[in-house]
């Protein structure tokens, strides 16, 4: 169990979640991706803390990244409600205004 | 040498749930795929000594995956939520991408010179991480109560179907003759309606 180690996983995490948000169409399987990456950061930051610094400071950012996800879920979920009653679907190919 | 045994059935099931989340064919699996992802990310945690946020990530996870397996059903309908189904798309460019950046933080990772721990940790590190909250970093938790109370009152906003401009106009203290409310509402509902 070694910081390079764990920070590798932490990157496979962070990569799969990436394809994820870029790959899916439905909006709830692209908040999964996003979740994946938050998860990847997640654990990245508590094998830095572990390994680098055991400080309270290090804890308390991962509880922001914890509240950064939280967030994520919500606001998610809410354009998702929003998306769908607008557009009576849930895909992101129907939500392309802003397209450049 | 069991604890790191462990770590590694634990990294390696995170990251097979990752990639199971993309590759199983009903989305409701997909979802359970990512609940062990995350379940085997919080044990890595609580393995870190972080016992107090590797719970709290699990918990969290876990009543995240089911509340979003109720709006798969709800947005889909229960059948395309459990049917084999593929709704992707640039899935060949998403794959470069992810591969790319896989690499280069792979290459990052082995190419940093870490610097050697510095600190030690406390004896009780969640006793610690409440002492810092309830003290030193208390503006860190103040900072983020009115971002989590924004989005609440935000996911509320955009989740209402109708709000009180839809339902009065322009005039929200609308009332009919003989003082009651006037909403716009398509079916009245209340006492006396």
């Amino acid at each position: 169990m070694t910081l390079q180690f764990v920070l590798l996983v932490a990157a496979a995490l962070f990569a799969i979640g990436i394809y994820g948000a870029l790959s899916q169409q439905v909006v709830v399987m692209v908040m999964m991706g996003i979740e994946l990456m938050i998860n990847g950061v997640l654990l990245a930051g508590g094998a830095l803390w572990w390994f680098l610094a055991p400080t309270p400071d290090g804890q308390t950012l991962l509880l922001v990244i914890l509240a950064a996800m939280t967030v994520e879920m919500a606001m998610g979920f809410a354009v998702a409600t929003v998306v769908h009653r607008s557009r009576n679907s849930d895909m992101t190919d129907s939500a392309t205004d802003l397209a450049g | 040498m069991i604890v790191a045994l462990i770590f590694w059935a634990f990294a390696a099931l995170a990251v097979a749930g990752g990639i199971a989340v993309f590759v199983v064919n009903s989305m409701a699996r997909a979802t359970y795929a990512l609940a062990v992802s995350f379940v085997a990310v919080g044990a890595m945690i609580v393995m870190l000594h972080l016992d107090y946020i590797g719970v709290i990530t699990i918990l969290m996870m876990l009543m995240e995956m089911a509340i979003m397996a109720v709006f798969m059903v709800m947005f889909m309908g229960m059948n395309p939520a459990l049917m084999p189904m593929d709704m992707t798309h640039h899935k060949r460019r998403s794959v470069i991408l992810a591969v790319v950046v896989f690499a280069v933080l792979v290459v990052a990772i082995f190419l940093i010179p870490w610097p050697a721990r510095t600190g030690t940790p406390a004896a009780d590190l969640t006793r610690s991480l409440g002492d810092a909250i309830m003290g030193t970093k208390m503006l860190v938790m103040l900072a983020i109560s009115p971002v989590l109370f924004a989005t609440i009152v935000a996911g509320l906003v955009l989740a209402n179907p109708r709000g009180r401009y839809d339902r009065y106009g322009d005039q929200l203290d609308r009332r009919t003759t003989d003082g009651h409310p006037d909403p716009d509402d398509p079916v009245r509902g209340g006492i006396g309606r």
